[in-house]
């Protein structure tokens, strides 16, 4: 009964699996490449809420500088990413990713 | 449970900072170059693609001078642990601004990149700026540090490969590129979160040290270390973590494919080493336990199959860009062969094979962006009867290819047979990598030396009429790199001697 009234580190470490585990889903089933972008977000943030946890857990700063670094670091690349996909729907009128496929052995 | 810090300590942490800064000038002055750069572009009107250049040389060649003073520094760990200066770090700094040059060279003379209507504003800038993450990729011991260091040389690598906007290929090549890398970072991420759960230190040899007083969960490290290992190997192009690299290498402009095939790939080897040899416990200190042996498991699996796919692959290209592509996931596997050794000859062997292959790739890239400016393309087909129109860009060409084969009397050769040598002597298993790397390398004599038949044994069916006559620059900067490849095939001494002062890491102890 315990594992539901008090909440601990396995808590935090399954939430971060699942959120990573659903990333790692939606990277590798979606076709849109802003759904992917969007997949990608969820790994860094389920990192993240790994970091935050071991550093609760561990005692130290180190986990929270280093999520804070990586929010910072996932909006940079966000803006990267989008510029990218707004130049591929420029070029080929589509941000489906199966479909952005010239090149070929 | 946090407390605010005194002002005594707060005047300690900046006086290390002011300290620190002290070891960080080439990076320091490569930050300022950068934004010297973006001022320039915005400053000058006009054509201005060449003075970009001619900055951008000049200023990465002044580097050069910053990194050479700091063979006088003694080995220290700056910034709480977050930075080292080693040997092997001011080994990758002159690789890399070495690199940085070659591209600016070779993107001046593209005369496809520089033809743009956007001209090239940020191109310059993004290369030095993919210069010092590489930089900080190569010198960082903490996770904190790599994971920054290798996003600033991805961002920036993921804009120069779609540099040519109006241009379907490069727009898709930077998405791939995109996609596969912002996922295998996050992986990588994740990777470095579960090794902090299990050590609560980033820094990398504080890792180490926890991870052999206290011991892990087996379990969770594998997990770790596959996480890892698939953001470096994607970083440096092995298989299975390879899908982005042909697609990419063919998309981007011809000096960011060689820019990326050398620089962000020795950069993912530097930190690879660094990783590998400091974060993990070495066997050699009495603990033998199942960390070190699923790493070069790992790796060595990793190896054989670039090694094998990446140059049986490459038989049936037909785009010479794609061609190289495949040749360096295969040429990744063989640097791997020097990492499993784990000692220093093998670490010596890498820095080696690496010089060779700064030299001998960026050549041959140098050569397909001459014939493409007169040609117009990189596909194989095309390239035939070239050789009697251009006999120095053909000669050079056969070169380059035959020092990427490794045969003598050319550099290639030099760091193959150091590879070799590292391994043999090291255990069966070993001998038989060492064999797998011998019989690949002579498939890939095959498909490399389809370039040079085609250029000079068969004949074109297309009109060569035109003027194939290139400019006395370009020509000089063919021959220097030519001579030079042969040059340390013969004279390679003073290039093994500097490796084997370079393989000294900070905070590892190599045998």
């Amino acid at each position: 009964m315990e594992m539901f009234t008090t909440i601990g580190l396995n808590h935090f470490l399954t939430i971060s699996a699942i959120l990573f585990s659903l990333g790692m889903f939606a990277v590798m089933t979606r076709k849109n490449a802003i759904v992917i972008l969007m997949g990608v977000e969820l790994i860094l943030n389920a990192a993240n809420i790994n970091f935050l946890t071991f550093s609760k857990y561990n005692g130290g700063m180190a986990g929270v500088m280093f999520s804070m670094f990586v929010i910072v670091l996932a909006a940079a690349e966000a803006a990267v990413a989008l510029a990218i996909v707004i130049n591929i729907f420029k070029t080929f009128k589509t941000v489906d990713v199966s479909r952005v496929d010239t090149m070929k052995e | 449970m946090f407390e605010m810090p005194s002002g005594a300590e707060i005047q300690s942490i900046i006086s290390t900072l002011r300290a620190g800064a002290d070891y960080f000038i080439p990076e320091l002055y490569l930050s300022a170059l950068f934004m010297v750069l973006i001022i320039l572009d915005l400053v000058l009107g006009g054509r201005k693609n060449r003075i970009l250049a001619s900055a951008t040389i000049i200023g990465l060649l002044g580097t050069l001078f910053f990194i050479f003073k700091q063979h006088a520094m003694p080995d220290a760990e700056l910034f709480f642990g977050m930075y080292a200066l080693d040997r092997f770090g001011i080994f990758f700094k002159y690789f890399f601004v070495l690199t940085g040059v070659l591209a600016v060279v070779i993107s001046a003379e593209d005369e496809h990149l520089n033809s743009q209507e956007a001209g090239m504003g940020e191109y310059y800038a993004l290369i030095v700026a993919m210069v010092v993450g590489m930089m900080m990729m190569a010198s960082s011991t903490d996770l904190l540090m790599m994971f920054l260091s290798m996003e600033l040389v991805a961002l920036s690598a993921y804009v120069l490969t779609g540099y040519l906007k109006r241009e379907p290929r490069s727009s898709e090549a930077a998405l791939k590129y995109l996609v596969y890398g912002a996922v295998s970072s996050g992986m990588l991420l994740y990777g470095f979160s579960l090794i902090y759960g299990l050590t609560a230190q980033t820094n990398i040899s504080k890792i180490s040290m926890e991870l052999s007083q206290h011991g892990y969960d087996p379990l969770v490290m594998i997990l770790a270390t596959l996480l890892v290992m698939a953001g470096l190997g994607y970083k440096i192009g092995a298989v299975p973590f390879h899908f982005w690299s042909p697609d990419v290498y063919e998309g981007a402009p011809t000096p960011i494919t060689a820019y990326l095939s050398v620089g962000s790939k020795a950069a993912g080897f530097a930190l690879l080493m660094r990783f590998f040899f400091v974060a993990v416990p070495h066997a050699a200190d009495g603990i033998e336990d199942m960390l070190s042996i699923d790493w070069l498991t790992i790796l060595m699996i990793i190896s054989a199959a670039s090694m094998i796919y990446g140059n049986v692959v490459a038989i049936w290209q037909k785009n010479v860009k794609r061609l190289l592509a495949y040749s360096s996931i295969a040429h990744a596997g063989y640097l791997l062969l020097g990492i499993i050794t784990m000692d220093k000859v093998g670490t010596q062997a890498v820095l080696l094979y690496l010089a060779s292959y700064l030299l001998m790739n960026i050549g041959a890239f140098y050569v397909v962006v001459v014939i493409a400016n007169k040609t117009g393309s990189e596909n194989l087909e095309d390239y035939r009867g070239l050789g009697r129109k251009m006999p120095l860009a053909g000669a050079a060409l056969t070169v380059f290819l035959i020092s990427l084969v490794g045969l003598p009397p050319t550099f290639g050769f030099i760091g193959k047979l150091m590879i070799f040598t590292a391994l043999i002597g090291k255990g069966d298993l070993f001998m038989w990598l060492a064999l797998i790397g011998i019989l690949t390398s002579v498939i890939s004599l095959y498909y490399y030396m389809l370039i040079p038949l085609n250029m000079f044994l068969r004949d074109s069916d297309r009109n060569l009429d035109k003027d194939y006559r290139t400019g006395m620059l370009s020509n000089a900067i063919t021959v220097v790199l030519m001579v030079l490849t042969i040059y340390f095939g013969l004279f390679f001494q003073p290039v093994a001697e500097y490796a084997r002062y370079s393989a000294s890491m900070f905070g590892a102890v190599l045998n």
